[in-house]
């Protein structure tokens, strides 16, 4: 079987003598092939949603380019490093949350950035993608698991205060994202039914009043403008419209590569960033999006099996997090793309144009690879 | 382990694992979710969003049509349609209009009076996304820096568009109108979907008359279109049907020459060609620059053309309503003669002035010493006042108005003058409804002069005149002589309403036309000097028409009265006498005399046309030489 054999590659000698020369690498080749396919096919696309205009490309090829670097980087190093470093970064991390309050720059009324002198501009709620899982997965993987009451509690306190601080900037994608990664791993970590149930609950009670106290004037006006896009046709809900039009208008093969004429013709906004999955929609219809799905659930499903071949509690939490983190990033995007959730500013991951988000997540696959291939031989 | 415990990996491995069961199911149902989403999207509504995405990207534009040209009898072109390019707004699509606007004020030349007009368009009401011009005529210079700019201002766009011009500006403005702008109130009345692509509308003259065939019909263009409105290429195409080609009776030589004549006075010429009532000139002078009217003139050009004196816009060859004076005095002696008020024969004397009675009101003749005895003959060769005086009382206002009626005094007689005014023919009703006074006989002596109530267009009095060279035959005058296209011109032109003048005699016409044959060749005629010298027989009618009254007695030196207070001179005529080619009505405003001013400019007019322009084969000229030689 297919899946067998992509599950089961490296796997099928990793303990054995001859370590391969992948091993040796540290890297996971299914893995990796799958993201070279993912990203260079998200190349293509991302000219034509660019409109043709090859320095994008190029611009987007180099981020990419570093960022399988910083993953090559990870995924030598060992996962328990991460384990002991997880809680400095995490510290870090919050002091960094913590600046950007005060001293951070932005654009868009939005205070993301943090510009230390002789440093890059970075984005700290960016790295707390990485950061929170390690952290609580630092955390839960210390007790027995399932957790108790009191170490959910803290497991949770560890992920909603960056979550909050980052709302509060605010970014709801990101945040979102942060605060998802950092649940998962309390869901990995085997947190009774009871209290997913009892969650649930408090969530959807909570929602309101999120709705009245928290949720600011324009997330609200996203959210209103999902449920009745015709309702502002040439403002918020234009976005919508037009891709839910470009989508549509695709079909079952597509109108062909470079031959959208709603990206082309700038009717879709944002066709080389967050919308940029309606340009593949449109040129490669709904073959293009059966191939795409295919190429991320087959990521997934190899990084969900590297999860539950880890060989400590702290490895496991965090791939199988950081996977799922991965996979939310593409139900966020798609969902948004396609009308069905509101618009929140999740790119669609590895193809959509744009830098920081695409280093954490090769960061992130460059911590799955180091957990596939830094096992040891047990009980031999 | 950090606190020593002991672990149970095993389980928490398979509690792991569950838990990635369950993630995977969830992953699934959600990726199937997405792609059932996506299947509903591009399966199940494709339709609905090609639909929709086509909407998007293809407009449906309306192509105006092309104005139809117009040429002279002789092709040469009078209006024609130049390539003007032009900024325009589509404020739909502005992003910040006064920003927009000022930013294009540092690439372009916009002056004051541009933005006044651009903001009242701005107010009025149009139809959606209509792009409102900003500036028009834009040099290269400007094109080049605009197109630099362009990308950052969205809504707007260079236009080329055909504008109406006409090459002799000034010569014709009068004689073709102008086409403007289209205003508030004609938005209302026009066909919107034919002028959908249509900015400019005939506002006068035979550019309002034959709106409908200059126009033409509108065609269509399916584009492409970005997400900003501009046009990426024509998909299909229908054509406009362009305006017809309109060809008239008017003669630019003629045209022109009637403009020189008249030149640095205030004054009107109508010339028309008896045979078929073609109007060959149509001058007013002074005139004005039509062109400067298509595109919206300024405020302060119109200000000074509408203040200033000699009231340049005002079309005195149609509009203009003045007594016609002595001019009157032929058809009146057709009157006279027709209705028996006197007879060939008859003889009267003149001592150089009228009363109705004895000891009653002195009605003086223009020569206060008289005529002496005179019979019709020498009344109209020397104008004299006293022997139409006395006819006219004869007659009486009934018989009177019933004759100048039918020589098309006090209507608007034309096919397709547009604008001509109407006179003023007066009548016991008139006057009774007007003044609620009776008609008195004083009433009829001023009548007999054309002073008094009556007043007449210059175009009026050549029609009359043309009516006396086609011995009673009317002809309506016309402008349109032919459309270029196949349709025949009958089509275009109203049709004739007016019944020929039978006289009881019909010889009572040669009689008529032999007296103004002798005005201009007898011995006393008034215009004696005027037809001085002529290789072919003219027959005219000098007069003069007084701008105020003056009291019985009092005298008045020309000198003394201020130039604008001088009489009107005016003339009527027609050339050769015998097979009249050309009728004109010439008035000089305060020109003085009719003999001395207006004659000289017919005659001039008459030798253009009929020893330069008339007949390009020469045929008349010769058959002219010959008349003379016998």
């Amino acid at each position: 079987m297919a899946f067998k054999a992509l599950l089961d590659s490296t796997a099928s000698n990793p303990l054995g003598r001859q370590r391969s020369i992948w091993t040796a690498l540290h890297l996971d080749p299914i893995l990796l092939l799958l993201l070279i396919l993912l990203v260079s096919g998200g190349l293509f696309v991302l000219y034509s949603g660019a409109d043709r205009n090859l320095e994008v490309v190029k611009a987007q090829g180099i981020r990419l380019g570093v960022a399988f670097v910083v993953m090559l980087v990870f995924a030598q190093l060992d996962p328990s490093v991460f384990r002991r470093w997880a809680p400095w970064l995490y510290a870090v991390g919050i002091v960094a949350l913590v600046a950007v309050m005060l001293v951070g720059v932005g654009a868009k009324g939005a205070q993301r950035w943090l510009a230390i002198p002789g440093l890059p501009r970075f984005q700290p709620s960016e790295l707390m993608k990485l950061v929170v899982p390690m952290m609580a997965a630092w955390y839960l993987s210390r007790h027995f698991l399932p957790p108790r009451l009191r170490h959910v509690a803290v497991g949770l306190a560890i992920v909603l205060v960056p979550m909050v601080m980052i709302m509060q900037q605010p970014d709801l994608g990101t945040s979102l994202l942060v605060g998802l990664a950092g649940i998962f791993v309390v869901f990995f970590a085997g947190i009774s039914w009871k209290l997913i149930a009892a969650f649930v609950a408090m969530v959807s009670v909570s929602a309101p009043l999120m709705w009245f106290f928290v949720m600011r004037e324009y997330q609200k006006q996203r959210v209103l403008t999902l449920l009745d896009p015709q309702s502002d046709p040439l403002g918020a809900g234009w976005n919508i419209i037009q891709s839910k039009t470009a989508i549509g208008s695709g079909g079952i093969d597509g109108k062909g590569w470079l031959q959208g004429t709603q990206s082309h013709l700038e009717f879709l906004p944002e066709s080389h960033t967050d919308f940029i999955v309606a340009v593949l929609a449109e040129e490669f219809g709904f073959v293009g999006m059966l191939i795409l799905m295919a190429v991320y659930f087959l990521i997934i499903l190899r990084c969900l099996y590297i999860a539950a071949t880890a060989q400590d509690s702290f490895s496991r939490l965090l791939a199988g997090a950081l996977t799922m983190t991965f996979f939310i990033y593409i139900f966020v995007n798609v969902g948004m793309v396609s009308g069905l959730l509101p618009v929140v500013g999740v790119p669609l991951p590895l193809i959509s144009y744009g830098g920081t988000s695409g280093v954490t997540l090769m960061a992130a696959f460059g911590v799955l690879m180091s957990i596939h291939t830094h096992r040891r031989m047990i009980g031999a | 382990m950090p606190w020593g415990e002991f672990k149970d990996t095993a389980a928490e491995r398979r509690l792991f694992q569950r838990r990635t069961v369950v993630m995977l199911v969830f992953v699934v149902l959600a990726v199937g979710g997405l792609l059932a989403r996506m299947y509903q999207l591009q399966v199940v509504e494709h339709e609905v969003y090609t639909t929709l995405s086509d909407k998007n990207r293809v407009q449906v534009q309306s192509v105006p049509p092309p104005r139809g040209l117009v040429y002279d009898r002789n092709d040469a072109l009078l209006a024609e349609n130049r390539p003007v390019f032009s900024v325009t707004l589509v404020p739909e699509r502005v992003r910040g209009m006064d920003d927009t606007l000022g930013q294009l004020g540092t690439i372009l030349d916009i002056s004051e009076e541009d933005r006044e007009r651009f903001q009242r368009r701005l107010q009025e009401p149009r139809r959606p996304f209509q792009e409102i011009p900003l500036r028009y005529d834009l040099d290269e210079q400007e094109m080049a820096r605009l197109a630099v700019h362009r990308h950052e201002l969205p809504g707007v766009e260079v236009k080329a568009e055909l504008v109406r011009f006409y090459p002799h500006s000034e010569l014709t403005a009068h004689a073709l109108g102008f086409v403007g702008r289209i205003n508030r109130d004609e938005l209302q009345r026009i066909d919107p979907v034919n002028y959908a692509g249509t900015n400019y509308i005939g506002k006068s003259g035979i550019e309002r008359f034959y709106e409908e065939v200059l126009h033409g019909h509108v065609g269509y263009q399916h584009v492409e279109t970005n997400a900003r409105g501009r046009t990426l290429r024509v998909l299909e195409r229908e054509n406009p049907t362009p305006g017809e080609d309109l060809q008239l009776h008017l003669d630019l030589r003629l045209q022109q020459r009637a403009h020189e004549l008249l030149s640095g006075r205030r004054g009107a010429i109508i010339a028309i060609e008896p045979a078929t009532g073609g109007i060959l000139a149509l001058a007013s002078v002074p005139g004005f620059d039509a062109n400067k009217f298509v595109t919206g003139i300024g405020v302060s050009d119109y200000r000074e053309l509408s203040s200033s004196l000699d009231k340049p816009l005002f079309n005195r060859a149609l509009r203009g309503q003045y007594p016609p004076g002595s001019t009157v005095k032929p058809m009146l002696a057709v009157a006279a003669l027709d209705s028996g008020a006197t007879t060939r024969d008859y003889t009267m004397w003149d001592p150089g002035h009228f009363r109705l009675k004895e000891g009653g009101r002195v009605w003086r003749d223009w020569k206060r010493t008289g005529h002496g005895w005179v019979d019709l003959m020498d009344a109209v060769a020397e104008s004299c006042d006293v022997y139409f005086y006395e006819i006219a009382v004869e007659m009486g206002v009934d018989t009177m108005y019933s004759y100048l009626a039918h020589f098309g005094f006090g209507e608007d007689a034309t096919l397709d003058v547009s604008g001509a005014l109407s006179g003023l023919l007066p009548s016991r009703d008139w006057k009774r409804a007007v003044r609620n006074e009776p008609w008195y006989p004083g009433d009829s002596v001023n009548m007999g002069i054309g002073q008094g109530f009556m007043l007449a267009t210059p175009l009026q009095l050549a029609t009359a005149t043309a009516l006396i060279a086609n011995r009673g035959r009317w002809v309506e005058p016309r402008l349109l002589k032919d459309i270029k296209g196949d349709r025949p011109v009958e089509e275009f032109l109203p049709a004739e309403t007016h019944e020929p003048l039978t006289l009881k005699n019909p010889e009572d016409w040669e009689y008529v036309v032999d007296t103004m044959v002798e005005v201009m060749h007898g011995a006393k005629g008034t215009a004696r000097s005027a037809g001085r010298g002529a290789p072919y027989k003219m027959a005219g009618k000098t007069g003069t028409a007084q701008v105020f009254s003056l009291a019985e007695d009092e005298e008045y030196n020309e000198e003394e009265i201020r130039e604008r207070l001088r009489d009107h001179a005016l003339f009527v005529g027609f050339a050769p006498a015998d097979n009249p080619q050309i009728a004109v009505a010439v008035i000089v405003e305060n020109g003085g005399s009719g003999s001395g001013t207006a004659a000289p400019v017919a005659r001039a007019l008459f030798d253009s046309w009929l020893l330069e322009y008339g007949q390009a084969d020469g045929a008349l000229v010769s058959d002219i030489e010959a008349q003379v030689a016998d």
